[in-house]
């Protein structure tokens, strides 16, 4: 089977049918965000070896299976904050966190606010969007995850102590 | 009505295992199928909504350039085109009635807002949501 057609410069062809095969694992991440998904039970998903599965769909999707799967969980817990009454610590497990310690780290990371913080400031906020369906309105306020978590992390820290920013494209 | 949108298209990786999916699986019916050597215009209807047509098209050359195609082949497979929609009377129905007949669903039907919705693919990477109507 084709995995790779042509490299034309920056753009890497990919089979199509790989591809399907791809969409189909982050579909099962999509669908169950808050289970465990190694590496190899995605790879299973999509019928290929570990290592091809890690580069195939960073390929693919721009953004490693595990950040694609980050992303995921924070846009989860976001709409929970949003939409619900449940506790932050309920929210962080159901979202699939181990700790609500990890949790609120990781929404700061990626939000650049708490989860509660969030929740004052969304349930403040004018009702605007109902008529857009609900999955397709949360998919489009998905975390953008360009970076990984770690290195925001870095970032934000360095730009606190005074050291010069890095301008991240 | 005689102004109206009459044809929305998709792009499918393959037309008969399209047409077996939105007419055998689906239950919609074809509405026109007719070739000129390579090329097939394909449409099916929803069999509620006979002023729409939903055409299932490939890609294909020399309407497109090759690299054209290929791209258009992997955004399909990546499920990058855009959502649609089919509302039904009764999502969990629904559901059941599609799983069983071998559709693959991305989000099992969840209640919220007061409506439920659910999630499948076409086999070519298509994207329905199925939305019951507000009664």
């Amino acid at each position: 089977m084709l995995d790779f057609i042509c490299r034309d410069g920056e753009r890497v062809s990919q089979d199509p049918e790989l591809l399907r095969r791809l969409l189909r694992a982050k579909d099962r991440m999509d669908a169950a965000s808050h289970e465990k998904w190694t590496v190899r039970r995605l790879a299973r998903v999509s019928h290929v070896s570990d290592a091809h599965f890690a580069r195939s769909f960073k390929e693919a999707f721009g953004v490693p299976p595990h950040r694609y799967l980050l992303a995921r969980r924070i846009e989860r817990a976001t709409a929970l904050l949003r939409d619900t009454d449940q506790a932050i610590t309920e929210i962080s497990f159901r979202t699939g966190w181990n700790s609500v310690g990890t949790f609120g780290r990781t929404f700061r990371d990626v939000t650049g606010e708490s989860p509660g913080g969030f929740r004052a400031r969304e349930k403040a906020a004018p009702r605007e969007l109902e008529r857009v369906p609900v999955c397709i309105l949360s998919a489009a306020r998905r975390p953008d995850l360009k970076i990984a978590v770690l290195e925001k992390r870095r970032l934000a820290t360095a730009d606190k102590v005074g050291v010069q920013k890095v301008e991240v494209p | 009505m005689s102004q109206a949108v009459s044809v929305v298209g998709l792009y499918v990786r393959d037309q008969d295992e399209a047409l077996d999916f939105y007419v055998a699986k689906l239950g919609f019916r074809v509405h026109t199928d007719v070739r000129n050597g390579d090329y097939r215009w394909l449409t099916v209807q929803h069999p509620d909504q006979p002023s729409l047509q939903l055409g299932l098209f490939t890609p294909v050359s020399p309407m497109l350039d090759p690299g054209t195609v290929q791209a258009l082949r992997e955004i399909v497979a990546k499920g990058a085109m855009p959502p649609l929609v089919l509302a039904v009377d009764d999502c969990r129905a629904a559901y059941d009635r599609m799983r069983d007949g071998g559709v693959e669903f991305t989000q099992e039907p969840l209640e919220r807002f007061g409506s439920v919705d659910a999630g499948f693919r076409d086999p070519s990477g298509n994207g329905w949501k199925m939305i019951e109507s507000r009664r």
